[in-house]
């Protein structure tokens, strides 16, 4: 079980750095959905089946789909990786890298620096998750609706093409 | 009784009118409402005057709160005895002949005259309410309202700008003085937690021994305020500058009463006074220094007006030389003769500066007798009294009645009655200097020909009343060797203590005859280098150690330029040192500071998105790092 | 029978949670690289998911380790903020790139000052 975990840890850490530095945004975003895929399967060796399922059909199927049509709604093709490769030469990955390092140090201090023994956790099942959702949660349930809501809304208004005024006023 | 508030309250209604309406009021309304009020006031008096003499005790009249911050209390209340009653009818009706004298002499005034009358009552109303003052805080207001209308009155004419600076001047140095009596209002009620002047006296003198260094310091700061008001060393040097003003003003403010507002004061605190003898002696010093000065330098002026103030400088030192003895009935005494011819001797000075079209040089004068008889028998009668011509004049009684004090207290001393007598020779001497000057010698043709106007009745009867009672008013205190009538001081010992007297070699009599020969011969002095043969001077002032002297007398014996050294050239080259004000540099550093901070963060928002992030993200890390390696 | 015994009874694996944890931390930093780094609008965009989602791991992580369905429950809301958040973020993308032609991030510098 370890080392499949292992495996899948570095599944996911490679693709995330291969997607962060792609110049094609195609390239980038299928990396993306490889490491969530990889994260998936690492929800599921930590025993949360519930939230590997969601992670793979929202996640992986959902947003990164969006991600992909807007980016073909916007990218113009090799034109596009041009300015990319432009715009990522060596001298940018310094500072982030640097900044990025200390605070991976500190959080890793914060994580491995903890006296008590390693321990192994435990498998929740997805009628647990079930019944915490509608149980003490439900008020977050209601809000999280809301929110979705909120996005639907937004987005549809904030998306919606401003036409000229010679046009049919909408 | 109940009719006190009215006394200062009738002057001030006055100002209020002219202040607000003056402009659209007539000529002579403005004379009526302006001469009006104190003609009122003194009526006013008048009647409480002569309340008082039946019931013969003191009276406070408490007219409201008027501050009342936790423990500190103060009222606007109006307390009257034998002192403030004297003070109160002098003021009063010296008060309405000069406005009387005035509503003619002014009447060349355009815009100004209703201005004029203004402030004239406002300082009628001021000095009334020093005077009649119940506590400390509102004699200070009488003391600051004084003040300021002589500021106002002294730089009337303020177009021409050395009338403007003979105002500062005036309000700056006596300004120095109010400090010093606002510092000992401060020390008076820490110490003794009360401003009411009866309360002061009671406690003090219970609670203070005598000769106590509170008592010393408390009485030496009033005394600073005194000396100021006064005109005293060493805060004289305004007087004779405050001659430019018109000379009602002149004749109103600083002869007759502002500049006794010292003497009040320190007559009406003469308890306190006497527990500090040090003080006692400084001030009898003070006082007899500044005769001294004050005579001589009036010797060698050639300007009436300056001649006079000297003169008024001379006089209230004899008053200071009186307090400082203990004599304070003597000093009352003198003060309320000395308004009298000292007014009088002003107004007739006023006419002959008017006459000759304001021609104040006396050596531009001569042989005005024939042409302006009311003038030359007023100012006659005034330069009598203030010689202290024996027997007939007013100023007779009251100078010997200081001299006496002054060599039989027991606090006096023989060094002070020869500075007293001295002064005399020199008082006689300069005032008939005066007289043969303006009056006596050869006519001068253009100075004759240019008098166009004679005085009219509104000039004419003041100053007739004021040469009868420069003549009659010393009979109400006569010595003890010519009937010993002494109306005054038993009138006065309601309120002032009496004076102490140690029998001295010298008998009374001797020294009556004494200070009669002194004051003629200083008459025969004046006579002999000014009249008989004016060339023994003229020759001497022509020799370089004559003009010399001439110039060091007549300047004041360069106090000023000493007071300029010591003081105004170091002030004003700190003034002009700290231009920019250096105290504000700390402000202005912070407001730098401020402004910097804006810049730094002003060029933090940059708009771009990947900044804002970044710092972020290093927020993020120092936080993390804050928590993780504490 | 022991199967079915075996289906019942939770079963305990042995990843440690420390490990998930772990994971995560170097996920979040990967995904804030990402963020600082590039400069098209699209490509930060895309860092911020790896970010979220390398939250949710932690989560999970936690909620494994104590046993609790409470870690899974806050990344379903963490999901539902990602989706309710790409939606409009790249709707306000799209809006961008119709007025300024670019998705040069550095060009959306005009709340200067």
């Amino acid at each position: 079980m370890i080392t499949i975990f292992y495996i899948s840890a570095a599944v996911a850490f490679i693709s995330s750095i291969l997607a962060i530095s792609r110049s094609n945004a195609v390239h980038a975003l299928l990396y993306t959905i490889v490491s969530l895929l990889a994260v998936a399967l690492t929800f599921y060796l930590l025993g949360a089946p519930f939230a590997a399922a969601l992670e793979v059909v929202i996640y992986a199927g959902a947003i990164m789909v969006l991600f992909v049509f807007v980016v073909m709604m916007i990218s113009s093709g090799h034109g596009a990786v041009q300015q990319e490769r432009k715009w990522l030469d060596s001298r940018i990955w310094l500072g982030p890298s640097v900044l990025s390092a200390i605070l991976a140090i500190e959080l890793l201090s914060v994580v491995l620096m903890q006296n008590e023994h390693v321990s192994s956790g435990s498998v929740v099942e997805s009628k647990q998750v079930g019944m915490a959702l509608l149980g003490p949660y439900m008020l977050g349930v209601e809000l999280a609706s809301l929110l979705l809501t909120a996005g639907l809304v937004g987005a549809y208004h904030i998306g919606k093409r401003i036409e000229k005024k010679d046009s049919d006023h909408e | 009784m109940e009719l006190l508030w009215l006394v200062p309250a009738l002057p001030l209604m006055g100002f209020l009118i002219l202040a607000l309406a003056g402009k659209r009021i007539s000529k002579p309304f403005v004379a009526l409402i302006g001469a009006g009020s104190v003609a009122l006031s003194a009526l006013a008096t008048l009647v409480v005057a002569v309340n008082f003499f039946s019931y013969q005790h003191a009276y406070t009249q408490t007219l409201w709160t008027w501050l009342e911050i936790g423990k500190f209390h103060s009222d606007i209340a109006l307390a009257i005895d034998s002192l403030s009653v004297v003070m109160v009818l002098v003021i009063t009706f010296v008060g309405f002949m000069i406005h009387l004298y005035a509503t003619e002499s002014m009447s060349a005034e355009e815009d100004g005259y209703s201005r004029f009358f203004a402030y004239m009552n406002l300082f009628i109303a001021s000095m009334l309410l020093l005077v009649l003052a119940d506590n400390l805080l509102l004699l200070y207001l009488g003391w600051e309202g004084v003040g300021l209308c002589s500021y106002l009155l002294i730089g009337f004419w303020y177009k021409d700008a050395v009338n403007s600076r003979a105002a500062m001047k005036a309000f700056i140095v006596t300004r120095v003085g109010d400090t010093a009596m606002a510092l000992g209002l401060f020390i008076l009620y820490q110490e003794l937690g009360t401003l009411r002047i009866s309360e002061i006296l009671r406690l003090a003198l219970s609670i203070w021994p005598s000769g106590s260094t509170i008592a010393v310091i408390s009485s030496a700061l009033l005394l600073g305020g005194a000396v100021g008001k006064s005109a005293q060393i060493p805060l004289h040097t305004w007087l004779p500058d405050a001659m430019a003003g018109p000379t009602p003003v002149s004749a109103l403010i600083h002869a007759a009463t502002m500049v006794t507002a010292g003497v009040y004061l320190i007559a009406r605190m003469n308890l306190l006074f006497s527990l500090a003898p040090p003080v006692m002696i400084a001030v009898a010093v003070i006082g007899a220094a500044t005769l001294l000065l004050a005579g001589i330098s009036a010797l060698v002026q050639s300007d009436i007006k300056r001649a006079l103030a000297y003169s008024t400088m001379s006089q209230i030192g004899y008053m200071f030389l009186a307090l400082g003895v203990g004599a304070w009935t003597a000093a009352i005494f003198h003060f309320m003769v000395h308004a009298f011819f000292k007014a009088l001797l002003f107004l007739s000075a006023g006419v002959v500066i008017d006459s000759l079209h304001h021609e104040r040089d006396m050596f531009k004068m001569g042989g005005l007798r024939h042409q302006l008889p009311l003038a030359f028998w007023c100012f006659l009668i005034g330069t009598a009294s203030l010689s202290a011509l024996p027997l007939i004049t007013a100023g007779f009684y009251s100078k010997d009645f200081i001299l006496w004090e002054t060599l039989a207290s027991d606090h006096g001393s023989i060094w002070l009655w020869a500075a007293g007598i001295a002064g005399a020779l020199f008082t006689s001497a300069y005032a008939f200097r005066m007289v043969f000057l303006i009056f006596y010698g050869k006519e001068r043709s253009e100075t004759v020909h240019s008098i166009t106007v004679q005085p009219g009745i509104r000039i004419k009867a003041p100053l007739i009343i004021l040469a009868a009672l420069a003549l009659i008013a010393g009979f109400v205190q006569m010595p003890g060797t010519l009937g010993g009538l002494s109306l005054f001081s038993a009138f006065m010992s309601q309120s002032l203590p009496l004076t102490r007297t140690v029998l001295t070699a010298i008998s009374e009599t001797a020294m009556q005859y004494l200070s009669a020969t002194i004051s003629l011969l200083g008459i025969f002095i004046a006579y002999i280098f000014f009249l008989y043969n004016p060339n023994y001077i003229r020759h001497f002032v022509q020799k370089p150690l004559g003009f010399a002297v001439q110039c060091f007398l007549a300047n004041g014996w360069n106090i000023d330029r000493l007071y300029d050294i010591l003081f105004v050239r170091p002030f004003v080259f700190a003034a002009r040192t700290n231009r920019h004000d250096i105290i504000d540099l700390f402000y202005q550093l912070i407001a730098l500071l401020h402004r910097v901070a804006n810049r730094a963060l002003c060029a933090s928002q940059s708009g771009n998105v990947r900044r804002y992030a970044f710092g972020i993200a290093v927020g993020a890390a120092l936080i993390l790092g804050m928590v993780v390696f504490k | 029978m022991a199967n079915a015994l075996k289906k019942r009874t939770p079963t305990m694996n042995n990843i440690p949670a420390e490990y998930g944890l772990v994971l995560s931390a170097l996920l979040f930093v990967t995904g804030l690289i990402g963020v600082l780094a590039r400069r098209n609008i699209i490509f930060i965009l895309l860092s911020i998911e790896i970010m979220l989602n390398a939250a949710g791991l932690a989560f999970i992580s936690a909620g494994s380790k104590w046993g609790q369905a409470d870690g899974q429950v806050m990344f379903i809301f963490i999901l539902v903020m990602a989706a309710a958040e790409v939606s409009v973020g790249l709707a306000i993308v799209l809006q961008l790139f119709h007025f300024l032609r670019t998705v040069n991030s550095d060009q959306t510098n005009t709340m200067r000052g």
